[in-house]
């Protein structure tokens, strides 16, 4: 089968006046159709990098990103920005814009690319009332809560019907409790519409919970240390159910220890 | 030993008045309104209420006061009524100007002047802070004589600018803008830049182009900033325009100032003072009243 991405041998450096900064070295794995990967590293390691990357934000200095056999290199290219129509971004923070309606923050990416039509704000609706926001449609972001800022920053980001969703830490500016619920919810939503999903974190446990494939990174600059493959049991539970299984506990002192390795 | 003690009992019973008085008040006033405020946040309530009548109370005390002190100066010959005028002179004067109906030219066309400056600077400001936004090279190009134009003192121009554009409204119009222009495009430039760089990321990667980030974020953005800066405009565009109908005018308050100040008729310049008062007044309120409007808006 022939996989949704495939980074081969890809490098990424930072150049400021003060020198290069090599984030990236020789990064190569496959995502298949379907999958949650979750890519978990020491802080700074360039795993934001890694997902600008992918998104076609920024360009590899050199190796390869193919996208369903598709190489997408360059982001200005316009064959480029066709595939990143099939790529869906959600940033650490909702940003949610102020001076707009919770209906008019989700369309943003729609009116940004004149694909408001009945059709989509239609689809819109319908999320809206799955995930409970229909109430707020017309209020400001600030009237909401923690957990529904980001179910909406969701709905933003499948608004454009993406194939394959990259999360940035998306749930790192929520307070624990909330965090393990709307982690919940977004698990739920994704395995509901049928999403590729690569999640990056710095939480061993969050990867634990909610991931199918962790790959490890090391220190900076960045190469795969390990992918882990997770087998639980029981298929198909939600995160927090996996946090109770044995299996739980056992991956994440795997993790633990191949991350403590890494810092030596 | 006796005193204090009757003392005491005197205050405690002073207090306990006083206590009574305010729940009396209280249910009095607690029937009509909202039952389910308490006693203490009723008595808050009260003493904020009461600390704003002291306040305004004393401004206005501040205004008469002044008021009268300058007349009873003038009448009691402390001062001499011919150089220091009178609110009585002053008021005289303004019928008269009234009735004749020269104020309202000085005014209207000072008024006019300020207005259409303004304009132009938030139409110029605004629009050369996007071009600077645009392209960073530009801006760095650009910066140190933006920098050296702003703090230049602009009544330097205002000869200068007399004698090029003719002793007429445009190069009135002109002295006001140079005043205000160059700080509201270092302002608005340097709002622009300080825009949360992860917002502007969203856009990229919801597939925008920088065309997008500008109609999307920078400018929605910065509505709060672009009011605040042209409520320090609109005051710097009536300090240019006064300027510039010091120097080459016929009419309008400036001028009114100027020449009332040749020909010792003090009346008009403290007139003209004052009414320069209310139009700067005035215009930063309806400035206010836009920018609430505005964040009431947004609020909703």
């Amino acid at each position: 089968m022939r996989p949704l991405l495939e980074l081969i041998n890809v490098c990424y450096a930072y150049h400021s006046r003060g020198g290069e900064t090599c984030a990236l070295q020789d990064i190569s794995f496959q995502v298949q159709q379907g999958e949650f990967i979750a890519v978990v590293g020491p802080s700074g390691c360039g795993k934001s990098t890694l997902l600008s990357l992918i998104s076609g934000l920024l360009s590899p200095e050199s190796g390869s990103i193919s996208y369903n056999g598709d190489f997408a290199v360059d982001n200005t290219a316009s064959e480029g920005s066709a595939l990143r129509e099939k790529i869906g971004y959600m940033l650490q923070k909702d940003h949610l814009f102020e001076w707009r309606t919770v209906y008019r923050n989700v369309t943003l990416g729609l009116e940004i690319q004149h694909r408001l039509d009945e059709e989509s704000q239609a689809r819109i609706d319908k999320m809206l009332r799955d995930y409970g926001l229909e109430r707020f449609r017309d209020a400001r972001p600030s009237e909401l809560s923690g957990g529904m800022r980001q179910r909406a920053a969701l709905i933003r980001t499948l608004a454009l019907g993406p194939e394959l969703l990259l999360l940035d830490e998306p749930f790192s500016a929520l307070d624990f409790q909330t965090r393990l619920a709307v982690c919940d919810d977004v698990s739920a939503i994704l395995h509901r519409e049928k999403k590729t999903a690569l999640l990056v974190t710095h939480d061993l446990s969050e990867a634990v919970s909610m991931a199918d494939r962790i790959i490890i990174l090391t220190k900076r600059p960045a190469s795969i240390r390990k992918i882990l493959e997770l087998k639980f049991e029981q298929e198909g539970l939600s995160p927090l159910a996996r946090r109770s299984t044995k299996e739980f506990q056992e991956y994440f002192n795997l993790l633990w220890e191949e991350m403590n390795d890494n810092e030596e | 030993m006796r005193n204090s003690a009757e003392t005491i009992k005197k205050n405690s019973r002073k207090c306990r008045n006083r206590t009574t008085e305010i729940q009396a008040a209280w249910i009095r006033e607690s029937s009509f309104t909202a039952p389910e405020v308490s006693l203490t946040q009723h008595t808050y309530l009260r003493s904020l209420r009461n600390r704003q009548y002291r306040i305004t109370a004393a401004q206005v005390l501040i205004f008469v006061v002044f008021l009268v002190l300058w007349e009873t100066a003038v009448r009691l010959g402390w001062i001499d009524g011919f150089i220091f005028s009178s609110p009585s002179r002053v008021a005289k004067t303004f019928c008269e100007m009234w009735r004749d109906g020269s104020i309202f030219r000085h005014v209207g066309i000072t008024l006019a002047e300020t207005l259409v400056s303004f304009g132009c600077v938030v139409l110029l400001g605004t629009g050369a802070a996007v071009l600077l936004w645009y392209n960073t090279e530009l801006s760095e190009i650009l910066e140190p004589y933006l920098v050296v134009l702003n703090s230049l003192p602009k009544s330097a121009l205002a000869p200068l600018l007399i004698v090029w554009l003719g002793a007429n409204m445009k190069s009135i119009i002109v002295a006001g803008m140079s005043v205000a222009i160059f700080g509201s495009i270092l302002n608005l430039y340097t709002g622009f830049r300080e825009m949360d760089p992860d917002k502007i990321k969203l856009i990229y990667t919801l597939q925008g182009t920088k065309r997008d980030v500008l109609t999307k974020v920078i400018l929605p953005g910065t509505v709060p900033l672009l009011i605040s800066v042209m409520k320090v405009n609109i005051g710097l565009c009536l300090v240019g325009v006064v300027i510039g109908e010091f120097i080459g005018a016929r009419q309008g308050l400036g001028y009114l100032i100027i020449y009332g100040s040749q020909v010792f008729k003090l009346d008009w310049v403290i007139l003209s003072i004052v009414i320069l008062c209310v139009i700067a007044m005035l215009l930063y309120g309806a400035l206010n009243l836009v920018e609430k409007k505005c964040l009431r808006g947004k609020e909703r």
